[in-house]
């Protein structure tokens, strides 16, 4: 049996879905994993966000981008909190979201969290080219134009690309 | 409450006058990507500052009710040289690119086991920003050992002028592990890190790097200390007038 809380909690998740992230427009806050908890009672609604870095810009973007779409559909009061821990992981990426990424011409987040280990000089794991396919590519910088991608190449076949990467 | 506010902002100085000093590196940096990879760094540190500063905020009104409470941006902006507690490495000018490279390395060997400790701390704000800012030191880390060794062992004139930077820079590391009374207070509060006890995991990682790098590992000596306890160099008063100018100049201006 639902109760009225079930259905607008479940109406809130449907709203959020439609919230995008500025920096990557094609992902919604749920693709990203970002969304941690939902809670509604009455018209106040409670959700809680996690930052991708700590430094991430696009968050109060984010947070006001929230409120205004609760709020533009009768909530009436809209508290948004951010929790640190645990950590965002791109473990927490949906898989539609990875495939909106590729399509954009990112290259999603590899499962594995090779990257996030102490090694020196040690190269990804393959990652494929989003515009060609080709798993031949290499990577020119682990930090890329937001914090949480890097920059690589195709050596196939030579376009520059962004690598959401492990984290 | 005063120990934990106090510990608090010394980790939020230390990261945010970081910050401010690799951010002056944007458009200048010598090749595009690592321009932007030391800008990055900033941002990180810079994500990691605020997530301290809002802490402190909350804590300060907590203890002190006022009619202007603190903000993450009245700490920062507001408070003038002897206020800050962050060491004296972090304020330094930057000098040529391997010398802010090395005190990257320097401060990230140190962020490092520190963070691995704090989030275990009793304290579950200081335990969570820990655990979030651990994930980007890492990169921090291995950013910033890759370079030390590339200059290093690179070629006569890298490898000279990374000489010159780690014979500049040495003299600030001591203070890292030296703790000021605060620091004490926190560890016997028991939400603190003990500084002196990371000092053999960063020593070892530094000689390890150093080494790969061909560099020698200075000969212990005389180190500046002071920054901890807001008894700073003549150059922290030049990065606050910077990054100050515009909430000193047009109070409360936003964007």
């Amino acid at each position: 049996m639902s109760s009225v809380t079930d259905i607008s909690t479940r109406q809130v998740w449907d709203l959020l879905e439609e919230v995008t992230d500025p920096e990557v427009p094609v992902l919604s806050i749920l693709d990203l994993g970002i969304v941690r908890d939902v809670k509604v009672e009455n018209t106040t609604v409670n959700v809680v966000i996690t930052p991708t870095y700590s430094g991430c810009p696009a968050m109060d973007v984010i947070s006001m981008s929230i409120r205004m779409q609760l709020l533009s559909h009768g909530f009436k009061e809209v508290n948004i909190t951010q929790v640190l821990s645990p950590a965002w992981t791109t473990d927490w990426m949906t898989e539609a979201g990875k495939e909106k990424l590729r399509a954009y011409g990112i290259a999603p987040p590899n499962p594995t969290q090779q990257v996030c280990k102490m090694e020196l000089f040690v190269d990804d794991e393959a990652v494929q080219c989003p515009h060609c396919n080709s798993w031949n590519t290499r990577r020119i910088s682990e930090f890329g134009s937001t914090a949480c991608k890097s920059l690589f190449q195709c050596n196939d076949c030579y376009e520059p690309f962004d690598y959401f990467k492990c984290h | 409450m005063q120990t934990l506010i106090n510990y608090t902002l010394y980790l939020a100085d230390n990261a945010l006058i970081l910050a401010q000093r690799n951010a002056e590196w944007c458009g200048h940096g010598p090749i595009l990507e690592q321009d932007i990879a030391l800008t990055n760094i900033s941002l990180d540190l810079l994500g990691q500052s605020r997530s301290f500063y809002q802490y402190a905020a909350q804590l300060i009104n907590a203890e002190h009710p006022s009619a202007m409470p603190a903000t993450e941006d009245s700490l920062a902006y507001l408070r003038d040289v002897f206020a800050f507690r962050n060491i004296l490495m972090n304020e330094l000018p930057n000098g040529d690119w391997g010398q802010t490279v090395l005190r990257q390395f320097f401060f990230s060997a140190y962020q490092f086991p520190l963070f691995e400790r704090m989030k275990h701390s009793s304290d579950a704000t200081l335990a969570a920003i820990a655990e979030k800012s651990l994930k980007e030191v890492t990169y921090h880390l291995r950013w910033s050992s890759e370079w030390v060794i590339r200059l290093g062992d690179g070629t006569e004139e890298s490898h000279s002028r990374m000489e010159k930077a780690l014979d500049e820079l040495w003299t600030y590391t001591g203070e890292i592990f030296e703790p000021a009374p605060y620091e004490k207070a926190a560890v016997e509060a028991g939400f603190g890190v003990d500084a002196t006890s990371l000092k053999d995991a960063w020593m070892e990682r530094v000689s390890n790097i150093l080494q790969e790098a061909t560099l020698t590992v200075p000969a212990p000596r005389w180190m500046q200390t002071g920054g901890k306890e807001g008894k700073h160099s003549e150059h922290l008063g030049f990065v606050l007038a910077e990054m100050q100018f515009l909430q000193r100049a047009y109070p409360n201006a936003t964007w």
